[in-house]
Order: structure tokens, then C-alpha cells, then sequence
């Protein structure tokens, strides 16, 4: 810091120098600062490391443009310097001014170009044939977008779960009140629930979205994908190393597109089987859904039917898991401020048509939409659970009546 | 060819008119009510032009904010919501309000002097196409004090994202409405002047390279903005009239409004560089004392840029999964642009080539534009290239690329036309030494804020965020520090400028010793209110 | 002052500019807030903002009427007139361009994308045929409807349409041939088929509305349907209250033979709102 201020007053006691010299000279000593002023070890000034054929040829395929660009740059520019020096009024040059027409020059400079694009062209067209192939994958994922986290569904498997930011906001910090923990080494990169896949298999992803367009970009792996809801497009990748790759939501999603972090973790096929089976466990969707389509059939039946407690706390508890966890959280205390916790909230303690309220209507301009695709016993259900779990011990219930009376309104 | 062009003297009125001749009409200039209801070219060019600065300082100083923003790591300064407003606004303020007003005050101060008319075709509908973007202007401004804030969806407006917002939408919406409406008036204005206006003898082929790139950026604009217009229509009626054209549960597609938006956007930056072009086609020879190299060619390149930019739309899209051969068939496209710009720029060089030069502060600028340009030309033909530009959508290297061909491309072509006609149209000199201090500033501090952010870009730090990742700090600090400096050195420009009008030396009639076009050759400095009221006759 | 200046006749300064100006002003952020339920005031001040424009309307319009009916544009002021008319139309084109475009790249793109393999896991059962509310609509009966015809209410204002294009060159002819009650009577044809074709038209709107079930809201289908149909109705209705005020001056005695451009553009507007109309009945209503 102190260096920069001692280069800015400098810049200041230059100014009698001529222009060009005196910036110049501010230019390094901003530049120092800045430099000296932090650790530089370890920067990066190019594409990360690539860990896929695919992004092997990406890396490839821009070193050579660079390399070509750099090469006419010089070449070109170097023309314009010479005249620069050659040619100056100040040095008695004398203008050639019937120097003004060429066709021969003119198609010479037309010409070169255009052969040299096609040189750029074949190299880039064999990729871009390669990475739109999608067929014969080894196994299928189906990625959702949503604000602000992603879903991976290993429907083969039965396995789906949410992947959401884990860095705690304490980290983050707010407009007028500073972080309160230091930021630890993945900040803004780290989630709770990568996405884990297999070494050198044939990876392909269905990407989609629930309510925005979001970008699955991870660079190293070569992928950026838009997730278009309603929509789905396909990609495919093929790690060839095991490791942890990095990325993020690359297409503006709304206020927290900036805390959308997408990790990969590639493992051998050992450690993935392994995997597969300990997330059966944990992630599995098939048993949860099956339950709750059960329970529900019995009670979609009958509109009027009237929950008890122990029932509406039982399914309701299932269907929290499956919509509303990923905000909220299991522990019901949501992620702040991105995400109001629900235990303690006053509208879940507070009167139920408010709750119901937020529910069939969502808080428009926010990432709480409408759940009124949700049929009134499961919004009865998961309103009743979220009224009395946690700290939240309303002992009421809110039958389906009731969300179907309101939800005529 | 504008070089070659030479003028009947006795018809040449500009003696027999002074400011006291102009006074004598009433509305002239003096009378209070002057600048709402002008019809005068020059009024007018002059209100898009103070217009566009204080646009260019508003949009800055949002730019300034962001910047100051992403100093750091965390958020300081403003909440993740209004980050994106303020992005979102400072693209439509420089875009709408700052680069292309600039332009039309520059085509109404030179155009009718440059071909030798008496004012644009139609002076009133002029006035009206300025007068509307005052509306458009407090539309926008105000978006951010309703509930619910300022768009914030990124100046592109993708659906279901800016579906989501509120008022502040509906309103940015509007203006852009209001803003289209001015500028194809604006070009409809330019056009009829440019085929129609022409004094006699003032061929096609004869017009000043500035008029001829006027007339196809005119073209451009006519051709697109209703484009966009329609399509912030159909985002306003899935907003609340309940269509479905980007809304896939009823049939439609958000890719859609993109493939439609970009149908516009991309000829849009050719019309925000195209008069540059043109102004660096005047200056560059007039401070090389030797006409234009390869005019014709110069005017079929630009023209080549201009059509080929209808068919180049889809590298915006790369990564929404289009079909292979819609990816290669935009970037052969894309690519096949950078052979007309490459023209323009070696046509540049020979200009250069074998003349004398010298450099005053519009033709310094004129230099960092052809480096700076180009620069960012190669930056986009990377981008271009598909494979490539799915690692580096959406990322810094985007916001990198277009910074390079925006500020040093559009904003310096902008301030080299001001700085080589500021003594016409005031009579008075700017400060030369404070000019090359600006020019120098602005370059390097330009290069501090900007190169580093094709590094970010590379390593993967995406566009649009607040807070970013530990291992981008070191760049975007510098990046930060860079842009301070960028933005106060512009005062630097004002201060210039006004300096300039109130208290400049006296400037010559021809006050460059190179210059050849009509304002330079057969107008005194400052040009008198009424100018060309006989047209002159061109040989 | 008048600022004839070799002939050319170059507007003096003018006050409605500013008025048009403070008219959007008002229209547009009464039209914003109407659509956001801001109420009384968005109503307000959308009708200030209108009562504005038609203020500024008749008297920029009176004004251009006055000055070339007391000769002050000479031939080469037609000429411009000719130009910008021309680039006018040029970016209507473009704005309807935008409109087909939607039509165009949902019939041939995303509607058979949304019934592909991939997407089947998200719409399952959907099939791609046109005409379509889309896969998510079509669950719920409430959204079927039922495509117009063409070969009703859309082939007679086909046939209406035409033909006032025919009456119009009538009148054109005989205004140039100098036969005053033939432009008239011409011109009186022409807007009542205009106008009846607009009548029309709602009657058809209806229809959709209480017996088709088609509607704005029914998916792609109507929202293509209605706003490409509703913005020509729109340029229909500018251009049948422009040929209004071209028979008004008629009766009045304006226009010469040899010279009446606000005429022919008013008649090239009608002729363009009339190919559109083609595209239109093609594309939408024929080959559904
Ligand atoms: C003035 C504005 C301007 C101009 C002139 C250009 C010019 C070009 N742009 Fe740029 N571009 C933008 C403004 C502009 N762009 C903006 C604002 C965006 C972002 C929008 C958003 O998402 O918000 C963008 C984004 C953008 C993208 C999308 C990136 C992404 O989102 O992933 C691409 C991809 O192809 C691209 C390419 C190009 C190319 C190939 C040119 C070419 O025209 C450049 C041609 C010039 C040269 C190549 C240099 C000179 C030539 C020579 C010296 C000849 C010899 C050269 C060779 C043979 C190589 N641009
Ligand atoms: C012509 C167009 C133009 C111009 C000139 C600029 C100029 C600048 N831009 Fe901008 N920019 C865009 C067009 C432009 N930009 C576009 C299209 C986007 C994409 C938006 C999107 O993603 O949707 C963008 C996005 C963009 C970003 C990315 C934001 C993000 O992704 O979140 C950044 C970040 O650094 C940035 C920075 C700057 C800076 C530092 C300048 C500097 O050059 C500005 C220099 C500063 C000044 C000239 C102001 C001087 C102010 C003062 C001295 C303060 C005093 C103030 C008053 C007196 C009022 N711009
Ligand atoms: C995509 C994220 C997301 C999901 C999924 C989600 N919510 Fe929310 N919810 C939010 C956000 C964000 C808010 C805060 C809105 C605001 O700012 O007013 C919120 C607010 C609420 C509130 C009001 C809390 C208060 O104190 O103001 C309730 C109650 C609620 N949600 C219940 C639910 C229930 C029940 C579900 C599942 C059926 C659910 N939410 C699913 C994001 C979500
Ligand atoms: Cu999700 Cu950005
Ligand atoms: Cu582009």
C-alpha cells in the first residue's frame, strides 16, 4: 500500500516530464505496487491445466491462434512504427501523395488473410466435430440448474442430490458490515455435494434448467453449457486423470449468480463404485419418492380428508426433502441472507394464510417461486411439517381445505 | 474522392454570413428557448454531444463502481442485486446514451458541412430524435429508485431472467423503445441528407470516408433496431400479457429472444464502430498530409462489414447447444470478418506509409486506436473460434475483448473527432500538451484496467459477478487501480474541452495543414450559424 | 423566418418536438405502470401522455400540411420525402421481420426440439404438431382451442384488403388525371374496405376468444397468432385513419396531379400493410 502511495506521488512531481515519459513511468510504479504489494506465486496467466482430450485440443487450438495473432500483430505493427519514425514531418519527410491507390496491394491484403483463417479454420472445425459427439456415452447425468445451486441425477443409479455453495457467508461479508471469518483457500468454489464421476469413462451430461438459464462451466474438463429450462442439451466428457476440477455458474442467474460453484471430483473406478453404493444411501431418490407417491395416493383420494399430526409431519417430511431442502435446508435454518430460515421464521409461526400465501404465490422477484404446482394435501402436508419441526411448535395442522379455499382466492 | 475535391469559390458564401447575421433571425441563436425547439444542425449536434458526455461520465462512473466493488474479494460496497443493475445499466447508458448519441452529434455537425448542404433534410424530426432520448434518459435513471430496482439481467435481457424483475424492467424496456424510435428517425434523417443533399458534383464516390461509413451505419440501424424493438416486445407481453414465445411449457424457446436479440446486437457494435472508423479516416490522412490509401476499397470493406455482420449473430450462442453445423457456419462467418477489417486497418498503414507525419493529440489517438483496435479484433477472433470460445464465454476474456474494441475504438475515435474538430466548431484551440496528457493517460491506465481481465478471463473467472474466488485478486485489484486512474484522467478531457470553448486560442480557418474536406477548405472557424445557403459546386 | 435556402425549405424552429417528447414521456411511464398494477396513476397518465401525442399530432401534421399546401416544398424536398418514406417502411418490414421470425424459428425449431428424444424426459408424451400450446398448456384441457380457419373470415378480408389496394390505385390514377370526384370516390372505397376489414377482424378476435378458445395465452400458437395478426390490425387501423385524413384533404382540394406525395405514401403504407397482410394469411392461417 505504501508503495503505491509513494508511486502516485511521484506520477505527481513528474508532471513537468514530457507525457509519454512520465506515464510510462507510472505505469511500472502502479504496477509494482500492486505486485510487490501480495503474494504473486502460483498465478496463472493462461487456461488451467487441461484434464480432458477434449480441453487438451481447446488449449492446443488457442496457443496456435495466439501465436498467429501475435506473429501479424508484430508484423503489421512494425510497418506502422517504421512509418512512425521514417516518415515525420519533424524530420523533413516529404509526402508521397500520389501513394494512394494499389488494386494489386489491395487484393495482395485481401488474399493473405483469408488463407491464413483457413489455416485457423480446419484445426478449430475437427474440434468442434468432436465435442458435439455425444453418442455412446458411458453413463448419463442429468444436471439442473436452479437459483442459485445445481442438481446432478444419476437416474441409472437412483442417486440425486443437491450441490450447493458451502462457503459460509461469515467469509462473504455484506455492504457496511465486513466478513467475520477469513476466507479460506477454495472461497466461493467449495460445495457440499460435488458431482463425482469415473476416470476415463465417456461422461454424458443432460443439462437443464428449473427457472433461469445457467451456465455448467468447468474449464478444465472443456464443458460450458447453457441450462435452458425447459429444454434439455446434451455434453460429454472424458476425464483422463483423477483429481477435484472447478467451476462455476458462467451465464447471470440473478442476485446470487456470483455463489454458484460447481465441483467435479473425478475418482478411480474403485473409489466411484464405492461411492455409488455409500450415495444409494444417503442421495437415494427411488425409496423417498415411492413413499410419498404411496402416502399420497391414499389421500388425494379423499380432498376432505383431515391429516393428523404424526401423518402430515411424516409425509410432509418427505416432500420438504424433495422441493424445498435445497434452499432451506434439512436443518430448516436456510442459508442466510440468500435464503431465510424457516425455523423461527415469523410467517411459519404466524398465521397459516400467510404461509399458504407465500407458498401458492411465491415471492415474485426473489428465488421463492410458486409451489402451487404442489396438489393441496402436499402443500397441507409440508406447510403443517414446517409449522411444527425445529423450533417452530405451533401443534397446528393445515388441512387441505384449507389451501384449496385459499387457493380459489 | 475527397482529396481531389476542390470548390467554386464565388460561390462560397461564408463571408457574407456572421454571428450577427444568424441573430438576426429570430429563434437564432440567444433566445432562451433555443435549445428545445432548434432546428440548426449544429445546436443540435451539439446538445447529442454534451448529452452523450455527461452520459459517458454516468455510465463511468457505475463502471467505477463495480470496479471498486471487485477491488477486493467479499462484498463492500453494494448488495449482489444491485451489482447487476449496475451492470446492466452502465452497457445500455454507454451503449445507447453515450457512443451512439456521440456519433449522430458528430454526423449532424459534419454531414451537412462535409457535403456541402445548408442542414440535415428534415431539421425538425432532428430535434425530435434528440429531444426523445431526454425521456428514454429519466425512464432509465429512474429504474433504479422503484421497487424492485434496476433491470439486472445484463444489458442482453435474456429470458426467464428479466422476466423475473419488476417495474424497473418495464421501464428499461420502455426507454429502449423510446431510444430505437429516436434512432432510426436519426438515421432516416441521415440517410435522406446524405442521398439527397449533396451539393452539385459531390458524387458518391466523392463524399468524405466519415459521411460514407455515416451512411452505412444509418443503413445498419434502420435494418436492426426494429428488430430489437420487436423483440423487447414479445419479453414485455410473456411478461404480462401471458404469451409464451420464450417460455418452453408453452411451446417457446428462451434461446429464441437470444437468436433474435443478437440478430440485432452484433450489427449494433458495428454501428458503435463504424463512425469511428470513419473519423479516423479523416485524421489519419490529414496529420500524414497524403490523401486516404484505397478509398474505394476502403468503402467496399465497410461495406462488406456491414453485411456480413447479419450472418455472424450466432457466436454470442455458441454455448446454448446448437447443432455442429450451426456452430461452424457461425464461425466461418465471424471469422471471414476480419478480412474487410484488416483492409481498413492496412489502408490505415499505407495512408501512413511514405507521408509526413506529425502528432497532434487527434492523431495520437488515431494511433492507439489502430493498436488498441486491433488488439481487440484478435481478441474476438479467438472468441471466434468455437472450441475456444466455450472456455471463454462468459468470462473476463469477453468483457476484455469488447472493452477493447469499445473504448479504444468507439470512446477514442469519439475524443480524436473532438480534438480535430473542436476548432472549427468553436474557433478556438484546445491545450495541446493537456491533450497528449490525456491521450497518454487514457492509454496506459486503459491497458492496466483491461489487459489483466483477459488473464481472469482465461483462468476462468466468469462475467457478471461481485465477489470472485481467492486466486482472482491480484488482477482485479490491478484492474481496479487501472480503471480509477482511466476515469479520473477523462476529467482531464472535459476540463479540455471547456477550457477549449471559453478561453482557447484562436484557431485558423484551416486550422490543420493537412486537411481537404469542405468544412476545413470553404468554412471559417468557428462555422457560422447558417452555413452553405448556396450550395457550393464540387469538381 | 423562413428558411428557404436555395430552394429547400428547412423547417424553422418548432415547438412540437419537445411536446411529442413530453408526451412519450408521460405515455411510457404510464403504460410501465399500468402493466404493474400501479393504479390511478398509471391510467393517468397514460391518457395525459395521450391526449399530449394527439395534441402534438394534429398540429406537427396541420403544420407540414399548411407549408406544402402554400408551396414551400420544391422538387427536391419531394425527393427527400420519397427517401425517408422509403427507409420508414424499410424498418417496418424489419419490425414485422422480427414477428415471422418468432413464427418461423417456433415451427421449425423449438417446438420439434421440445418433442425430441432428449427432451422427452422433460415432456414426455408431447408430440410437435402444429398448431401447439406447447408442451406444459396442453396437460390441462382448459388451454385446447381450436385453429382459425383460413378459408372464412381470413380469405374475405384477404379479398377486402386486395381489392382496396385496387381502389386506391383508382384514386391515384385519377388524381393524377386530374378527375377530382374519381379520387374521392376512390379514396372513400378504400377506407371503407380498410375500415370493414378492421371490423372484421374483431368480429373474428371474438370468435377466437368465446368459440375457438384461442387466446393470447394459448401457448406459442396464440401468442405468434395474435401479435403478428394484432400489430397488422394495428398498422391497418394508422393506415385507414391516415387515408381519412388524405380523403378529408381531397374533399378540401389539396393535392395537385403533378404533385402529392403525402398521397403516395400514405398509399405505399397501405400497399406494404397489404403484402403483409399476405405473408400473413399464408403463413398463419393457411399453411397451419
Ligand atoms: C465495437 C464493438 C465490437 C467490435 C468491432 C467487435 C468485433 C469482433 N468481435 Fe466482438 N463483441 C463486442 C463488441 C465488438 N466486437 C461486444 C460488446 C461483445 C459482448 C456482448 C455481450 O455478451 O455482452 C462481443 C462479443 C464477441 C463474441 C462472443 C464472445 C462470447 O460471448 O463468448 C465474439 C465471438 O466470436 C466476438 C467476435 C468478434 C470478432 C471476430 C470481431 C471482428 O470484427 C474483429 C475483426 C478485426 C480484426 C481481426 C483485427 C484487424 C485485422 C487484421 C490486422 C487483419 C489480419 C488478421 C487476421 C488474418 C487474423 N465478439
Ligand atoms: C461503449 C461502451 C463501454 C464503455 C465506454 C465502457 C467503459 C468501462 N467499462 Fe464497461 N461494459 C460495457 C460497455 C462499455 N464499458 C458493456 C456492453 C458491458 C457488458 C454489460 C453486461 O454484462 O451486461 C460492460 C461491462 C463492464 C464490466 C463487467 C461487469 C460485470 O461483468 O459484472 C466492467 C468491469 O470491470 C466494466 C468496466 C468498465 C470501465 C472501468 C470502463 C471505463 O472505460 C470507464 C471510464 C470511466 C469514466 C469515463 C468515468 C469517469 C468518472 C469519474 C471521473 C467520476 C466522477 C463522476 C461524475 C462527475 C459523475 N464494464
Ligand atoms: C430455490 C430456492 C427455494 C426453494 C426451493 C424454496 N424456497 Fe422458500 N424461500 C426462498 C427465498 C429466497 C425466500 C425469501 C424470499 C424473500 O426475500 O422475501 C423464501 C421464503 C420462504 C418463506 C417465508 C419466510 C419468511 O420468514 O419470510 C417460507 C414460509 C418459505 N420460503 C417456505 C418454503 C417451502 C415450504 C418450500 C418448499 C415447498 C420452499 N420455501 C422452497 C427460497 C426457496
Ligand atoms: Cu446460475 Cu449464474
Ligand atoms: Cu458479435
Amino acid at each position: 500500500m505504501q508503495t503505491m502511495i509513494l508511486s502516485v506521488a511521484t506520477f505527481f512531481q513528474l508532471r513537468k516530464l514530457k507525457p509519454a515519459i512520465s506515464a510510462v513511468y507510472a505505469l511500472i510504479g502502479v504496477l509494482g505496487a500492486c505486485l510487490t504489494g501480495r503474494a504473486w506465486a502460483g498465478y496463472d496467466f493462461n487456461i488451467p491445466q487441461p484434464a480432458t482430450p477434449i480441453s487438451q485440443q481447446i488449449y492446443g487450438l488457442h496457443m496456435y491462434i495466439l501465436i498467429v495473432c501475435a506473429v501479424i500483430f508484430v508484423v503489421v505493427f512494425s510497418m506502422m512504427f517504421y512509418s512512425i519514425f521514417k516518415f515525420r514531418k519533424s524530420k523533413g519527410a516529404k509526402p508521397d501523395v500520389n501513394f494512394h491507390e494499389s488494386t494489386l496491394i489491395e487484393i495482395i491484403w485481401t488474399i493473405i488473410p483469408f488463407i491464413i483463417l483457413i489455416a485457423m479454420a480446419i484445426p478449430a472445425t475437427k474440434t468442434v466435430l468432436d465435442m458435439k459427439d455425444t453418442t455412446n456415452p458411458d453413463m448419463t447425468v442429468k444436471v439442473t440448474g436452479y437459483q442459485w445451486g445445481w442438481r446432478y441425477d444419476y437416474s441409472a443409479e437412483d442417486i440425486g442430490y443437491y450441490s450447493n455453495l458451502a462457503t459460509p457467508w461469515a467469509q462473504i461479508g455484506q455492504p457496511g458490515a465486513q466478513a467475520t471469518e477469513p476466507k479460506g483457500k477454495d472461497y466461493l468454489l467449495e460445495v457440499d455435494n460435488p458431482l463425482v464421476v469415473p476416470v476415463g469413462k465417456r461422461v454424458r451430461l443432460l443439462i437443464t434448467s428449473n427457472d433461469v438459464i445457467h451456465g455448467w462451466y468447468v474449464p478444465q474438463l472443456g464443458v460450458n453449457q447453457y441450462g435452458i429450462p425447459g429444454f434439455i442439451k446434451d455434453v460429454w466428457f472424458k476425464a483422463s486423470e483423477v483429481g477435484t476440477f472447478k467451476g462455476q455458474c458462467s451465464q447471470i442467474c440473478g442476485k446470487l449468480h456470483g455463489y454458484m460453484p460447481i465441483t467435479v471430483i473425478v475418482k478411480s473406478e474403485s473409489d466411484y463404485a464405492k461411492w455409488i453404493e455409500d450415495s444409494k444411501v444417503k442421495f437415494g431418490t427411488t425409496p423417498a419418492t415411492a413413499a410419498v407417491t404411496a402416502a399420497l395416493a391414499a389421500v388425494t383420494e379423499d380432498s376432505n380428508k383431515k391429516f393428523t399430526m404424526a401423518e402430515a409431519k411424516q409425509i410432509g417430511g418427505k416432500i420438504y426433502a424433495a422441493n424445498c431442502v435445497a434452499c432451506h435446508q434439512a436443518t430448516g435454518k436456510g442459508m442466510p441472507p440468500a435464503f431465510p430460515p424457516l425455523s423461527g421464521s415469523k410467517v411459519v409461526q404466524g398465521a397459516a394464510d400467510g404461509q399458504i400465501g407465500v407458498l401458492l404465490n411465491g415471492r415474485p422477484g426473489t428465488a421463492m417461486v410458486s409451489f402451487a404446482r404442489l396438489s393441496d394435501s402436499e402443500l397441507a402436508a409440508v406447510i403443517s411439517y414446517t409449522r411444527n419441526s425445529w423450533e417452530n411448535n405451533t401443534g397446528k395442522i393445515v388441512q387441505p381445505s384449507d389451501i384449496k379455499a385459499l387457493r380459489k382466492s | 474522392m475527397a482529396s481531389t475535391t476542390t470548390l467554386d469559390d464565388a460561390t462560397s458564401h461564408h463571408d457574407t454570413h456572421n454571428e450577427a447575421h444568424a441573430d438576426a433571425h429570430d429563434h437564432g441563436p440567444g433566445s432562451w428557448t433555443r435549445i428545445f425547439t432548434t432546428t440548426n444542425h449544429k445546436d443540435i449536434g451539439s446538445m447529442y454531444l454534451w448529452f452523450s458526455l455527461f452520459m459517458f461520465f454516468v455510465g463511468g462512473g457505475m463502471a467505477l463502481l463495480i470496479r471498486a466493488e471487485l477491488f477486493q474479494p467479499g462484498l463492500q460496497i453494494v448488495q449482489p442485486e444491485v451489482f447487476n443493475s449496475l451492470t446492466t445499466v452502465h452497457a445500455l447508458i454507454m451503449i445507447f446514451g453515450a457512443v451512439m448519441p456521440a456519433f449522430t452529434g458528430f454526423a449532424n455537425w459534419l454531414i451537412p458541412m462535409q457535403i456541402g448542404a445548408a442542414d440535415m433534410a428534415f431539421p425538425r424530426m432532428n430535434n425530435w430524435s434528440f429531444w426523445l432520448m431526454i425521456p428514454a434518459a429519466i425512464l432509465l435513471f429512474a429504474s433504479f429508485a422503484v421497487p424492485g430496482g434496476a433491470a439486472g439481467s445484463g444489458w442482453t435481457l435474456y429470458p426467464p431472467l428479466s422476466i423475473q424483475g419488476g417495474l424497473g424492467v418495464d421501464m428499461t424496456i420502455l426507454a429502449i423503445h423510446i431510444l430505437g424510435a429516436s434512432s432510426i428517425m436519426g438515421s432516416i434523417n441521415i440517410i435522406t441528407t446524405l442521398l439527397n443533399l449533396r451539393a452539385p458534383g459531390m458524387t458518391l464516390m466523392k463524399m468524405p470516408m466519415f459521411c460514407w461509413t455515416w451512411l452505412i451505419t444509418a443503413y445498419l440501424m434502420i435494418a436492426v433496431m426494429p428488430v430489437l424493438a420487436g423483440a423487447i416486445t414479445m419479453l414485455l407481453t410473456d411478461r404480462h400479457f401471458g404469451t409464451s414465445f420464450f417460455n418452453a411449457a408453452g411451446g417457446g424457446d428462451p434461446t429464441m429472444f437470444m437468436h433474435i436479440f443478437w440478430f440485432f446486437g452484433h450489427p449494433e457494435v458495428y454501428i458503435l464502430i463504424l463512425p469511428a472508423f470513419g473519423i479516423v479516416s479523416q485524421i489519419i490522412p490529414t496529420f500524414s498530409r497524403k490523401p486516404l490509401f484505397g478509398y474505394a476499397s476502403m468503402v467496399y470493406a465497410t461495406a462488406s462489414i456491414a453485411l456480413l455482420s447479419f450472418i455472424v449473430w450466432g457466436h454470442h450462442m455458441f454455448t446454448v447447444g446448437m447443432p455442429a453445423q450451426g456452430q461452424l457456419f457461425f464461425m466461418y462467418a465471424t471469422m471471414l470478418i476480419a478480412v474487410p477489417t484488416g483492409v481498413k486497418i492496412f489502408n490505415w498503414i499505407a495512408t501512413m506509409w511514405r507521408g509526413s507525419l506529425s502528432f497532434e493529440t487527434p492523431m495520437l489517438f488515431c494511433i492507439g486506436f489502430l493498436c488498441m483496435f486491433t488488439l481487440g479484433g484478435f481478441s474476438g477472433l479467438v472468441l471466434a473460434v468455437v472450441p475456444v470460445d466455450i472456455t471463454l464465454h462468459n468470462t473476463y476474456y469477453v468483457v476484455a475483448h469488447f472493452h477493447y474494441v469499445l473504448f479504444p475504438g468507439a470512446i477514442w475515435g469519439l475524443m480524436a473527432g473532438v480534438y480535430f474538430w473542436l476548432p472549427k466548431f468553436t474557433g478556438r484551440m484546445y491545450n495541446e500538451t493537456l491533450g497528449k496528457w490525456h491521450f497518454w493517460l487514457s492509454a496506459i491506465s486503459f491497458n492496466i484496467t483491461f489487459f489483466p481481465q483477459h488473464f481472469l478471463g482465461l483462468a476462468g473467472m466468469p462475467r457478471r459477478i461481485p465477489d470472485y474466488a481467492l486466486q482472482f485478486a491480484e488482477w482485479n485489484m490491478v484492474s481496479s487501480i487501472g480503471a480509477f486512474i482511466l476515469g479520473f484522467s477523462q476529467l482531464l478531457f472535459v476540463w479540455n474541452v471547456v477550457s477549449c470553448i471559453r478561453s482557447g486560442a484562436k484557431a485558423e480557418a484551416k486550422q490543420w495543414e493537412g486537411a481537404e474536406s469542405l468544412e476545413w477548405t470553404h468554412l471559417p472557424s468557428p462555422v457560422p450559424y447558417h452555413t452553405f445557403e448556396t450550395a457550393p459546386i464540387v469538381k | 423566418m423562413t428558411a428557404v435556402t436555395g430552394g429547400y425549405y428547412f423547417a424553422p424552429p418548432s415547438k412540437w418536438p419537445l411536446v411529442g417528447s413530453v408526451a412519450l414521456l408521460f405515455f411510457a411511464s404510464g403504460g410501465a405502470m399500468v402493466m404493474n398494477h400501479i393504479q390511478p396513476y398509471g391510467w393517468t397518465s397514460m391518457a395525459i401522455g395521450f391526449a399530449i401525442l394527439v395534441y402534438m399530432l394534429f398540429g406537427w401534421f396541420g403544420q407540414v400540411i399548411g407549408e406544402s399546401e402554400s408551396g414551400m416544398y420544391n422538387e427536391q424536398v419531394d425527393t427527400s420525402f420519397r427517401w425517408s418514406m422509403s427507409w420508414f417502411i424499410f424498418s417496418e418490414v424489419m419490425f414485422f421481420a422480427a414477428f415471422f421470425g418468432a413464427l418461423y424459428y417456433a415451427r421449425v425449431f423449438s417446438v420439434p426440439w421440445l418433442a425430441d428424444q432428449e427432451n422427452a424426459l422433460l415432456w414426455e408424451g408431447y408430440s410437435a404438431v402444429w398448431p401447439t400450446v406447447g408442451p406444459y398448456l396442453e396437460k390441462n384441457p382448459v388451454n385446447d382451442f381450436v385453429a382459425m380457419g383460413p378459408w372464412g373470415v381470413p380469405l374475405l378480408n384477404t379479398i377486402l384488403l386486395l381489392s382496396s389496394g385496387v381502389t386506391l390505385t383508382w384514386a391515384h390514377h385519377a388524381l393524377k388525371a386530374g378527375h377530382r370526384s374519381q379520387v374521392i370516390a376512390g379514396l372513400f372505397a378504400t377506407v371503407a374496405l380498410g375500415f370493414t376489414f378492421l371490423g372484421f377482424q374483431i368480429f373474428e378476435y371474438a370468435h377466437a376468444y368465446s368459440e375457438l378458445n384461442l387466446k393470447l395465452t394459448s401457448g406459442i400458437f396464440g401468442s405468434t397468432f395474435f401479435m403478428l395478426t394484432g400489430f397488422h390490425g394495428f398498422h391497418v387501423t394508422l393506415g385507414a385513419i391516415m387515408l381519412t385524413v388524405i380523403l378529408f384533404r381531397c374533399i378540401k382540394g389539396h393535392f395537385k396531379p403533378d404533385s402529392h406525395f403525402g398521397f403516395e405514401a400514405v398509399a405505399w403504407y397501405w400497399h406494404f400493410v397489404d403484402v403483409v397482410w399476405l405473408g400473413l394469411f399464408l403463413f398463419v392461417y393457411v399453411f397451419v
